[in-house]
């Protein structure tokens, strides 16, 4: 189908007919390359594409201009002198409250978050879902329903109790306090990923692999792990981007010096005192989005695929 | 080989216990246990620390008292009805002329989903900029001539959560033209073969045939829409704060106002069992319409 839309777009004729099939039945249209369907049809699709891109535009538009030209221009006229002062400055030395040394240091917390945090949900989830799948003992199933149920009570009434477990153990207002709980809120939903997957697997290799006596580590580690390479990116796309967009629990469990960067960013932007750096703010709104976007640029499909699972998160 | 064949059987379940104390853990300690603990702390009078002293509803009483709050449920409603119909209406209509079998499809498709990869933070500062009076949308438009022209939603008590709607649809749409999308791709190519057999205009198509035919897509659309609505909170912290004055306040941001700044812990505890109770009214009928019926 897709070969008839493309001949439809370049050569009228064919094209016509194959389309023009769909709203009735008077013969092709002569010679019309734009018909009033394809008008109506791509030229609110650009409409629409323009709405959705223009904060991206306005943002980076904004960030490379300086301050005398903001006030003066409007936002979506393109900068008369680039300068990258502006990100310069948010990266380096935009302060919030005391500290002065840029969003650097919310990036590199938020690495310091992330990257522990994908590694220990991932690394829980899978084994979890592997039982889950292959492994059921008594009760199992249980735990399971409570915890997918569990994904739907809002985060507030949770918040509490955690606080208080994590200042017992003596973690609140760690790294490693708020690793744990992305690891847990994590958990819902990977582990639903990762049993799924493991389910769907052909049950003659896990029973071949019972016959050649591996055990519960010998056929996750040899047999599922290297079967599972796509669900594993997936898992790493919703995590990497849904830590590092996480504002409630960084403002909750980290102390100013542990922010991780959407906290930084929403104070240094949101801050009363001084004069407001409009262009500094868009680069730093960029340098935190980067990330994301990034991942979201290169994933492209797959991100599609984590989302539609993730999504159950709601 | 054959020796570790025996022992198995104990082993299996060791090991798969083993690997699920996590679960296990998460499940019982914070879900069910931090449930409980915090509906049952909302009974009590904590201020500053939780305190078992119990003073049955007064923190119910004391909540809907209180003007915040129901500013913060009507803003809740608000905002809920918004994202609902126009992320449903605006995320199917993208779906339906994506589904046109057009040309750069992947294209237009990556451009109405990025927004969801950005936070809830980022999404709303954009947002503060584009909507800023002095600099913004206002400010270009009455620079064109149109010097009346007023659109100032996040300076607007009235009307600031509209613009915060704005603000998520922009960022939210784009999952839920996926969702549809893969709801659409699942219909049978002959339902529309013998829709058009039979001269049944497009949209009479799409409105009697396929949109009922997509009613599981919907309901999980549903119910993801409106578990993210009652989370709100993010957004309205970086747009406006809750400003101008109290007039954009959400549930999520009471509760945690009052449990970290206002050292009222029985009211965020009250506020939060509230949010707790909304997503039960909408989660119970769902999951007794979805998985009661098949049994």
């Amino acid at each position: 189908m897709s070969m008839a839309d493309i001949i439809a777009q370049t050569s009228p004729a064919a094209g016509a007919g194959a389309r023009q099939g769909i709203t009735g039945p008077y013969g092709p249209k002569p010679r019309r390359m734009i018909s009033r369907r394809n008008v109506f049809l791509y030229g609110t699709l650009f409409v629409m594409a323009v709405y959705y891109l223009l904060p991206l535009y306005v943002m980076i538009v904004t960030s490379l201009k300086g301050m005398p030209e903001i006030r003066l221009g409007n936002i979506f006229s393109p900068p008369l002198e680039i300068t990258f002062e502006p990100w310069v400055k948010a990266w380096s030395t935009a302060c919030t409250g005391l500290n002065c040394d840029g969003l650097s240091r919310g990036f590199w917390n938020s690495v310091r978050i992330t990257v522990p945090s994908v590694l220990l949900s991932i690394a829980i989830a899978s084994v979890n879902g592997y039982a889950l799948a292959n492994w059921r003992f008594k009760g199992a199933d249980t735990f399971f329903i409570i915890l997918i149920v569990g994904a739907f009570i809002p985060y507030q009434v949770m918040i509490y109790p955690i606080v208080i477990i994590l200042r017992e153990i003596g973690l609140y207002g760690s790294l490693s306090g708020l690793v744990i709980v992305h690891s847990i809120f994590g958990m819902p939903i990977l582990t639903l990923l990762f049993r799924n997957y493991f389910a769907s697997m052909p049950e003659e290799l896990f029973r071949a692999a019972r016959v050649d006596g591996a055990g519960f580590w010998g056929i996750f580690l040899r047999i599922m792990l290297p079967m599972s390479l796509p669900i594993f990116v997936v898992a790493i796309i919703l995590q990497v981007t849904g830590i590092w967009n996480d504002f409630l629990f960084g403002v909750v469990y980290t102390r100013p010096d542990t922010y991780p960067m959407t906290v930084q960013l929403n104070n240094i932007v949101n801050s009363v005192q001084g004069v407001k750096e409009y262009n500094v703010n868009m680069a730093a709104t960029i340098l935190t989005g980067l990330v994301p976007l990034i991942v979201y640029f290169i994933s492209g499909k797959l991100f599609v695929r984590g989302i539609a699972a993730g999504a159950v998160k709601g | 080989m054959s020796k570790s064949e025996r022992p198995n059987l104990l082993f299996r379940n060791l090991n798969a216990k083993v690997a699920s104390i996590p679960m296990i853990l998460t499940a019982m300690v914070i879900f069910v246990g931090g449930t409980v603990w915090t509906v049952l702390y909302s009974f009590t009078n904590s201020k500053l620390l939780p305190r078992l002293n119990f003073v049955g509803l007064d923190q119910y009483y004391r909540l809907w008292a209180t003007p915040r709050w129901l500013i913060s449920i009507e803003n809740l409603l608000i905002y809920g009805a918004i994202s609902l119909v126009f992320s449903l209406v605006i995320g199917f209509l993208l779906a339906a002329l994506l589904d046109q079998k057009i040309r750069f499809e992947d294209t237009f498709r990556t451009i109405f989903l990025y927004p969801f990869a950005l936070s809830f933070i980022v999404t709303g500062l954009v947002w503060q900029w584009l909507l800023n009076p002095d600099f913004g949308i206002q400010h270009v438009v009455r620079d064109l001539g149109w010097t009346s022209f007023s659109f100032d939603p996040l300076y607007n008590s009235s009307i600031v959560i509209y613009g915060i709607s704005i603000a998520a649809l922009w960022q939210g749409t784009g999952l839920i033209m996926c969702l549809m999308l893969a709801g659409l791709r699942g219909i049978d190519e002959d339902i529309w073969k013998a829709a058009r057999v039979d001269g049944i205009p497009m949209w009479k198509t799409y409105l009697f045939i396929v949109i009922p035919m997509m009613r599981p897509v919907f309901i999980t659309t549903l119910v993801i829409i409106a578990s993210g609505i009652v989370k709100v909170y993010d957004l309205v912290v970086a747009q406006t704060s809750g400003g101008p004055g109290i007039a954009s306040e959400v549930p999520a941001k009471y509760v945690y106002d009052y449990m970290f700044f206002a050292q009222n812990l029985g009211q965020g505890f009250a506020a939060s069992t509230m949010m707790l109770l909304s997503v039960v009214i909408v989660i119970v009928p769902w999951a007794y319409l979805e998985f009661g019926r098949r049994k």
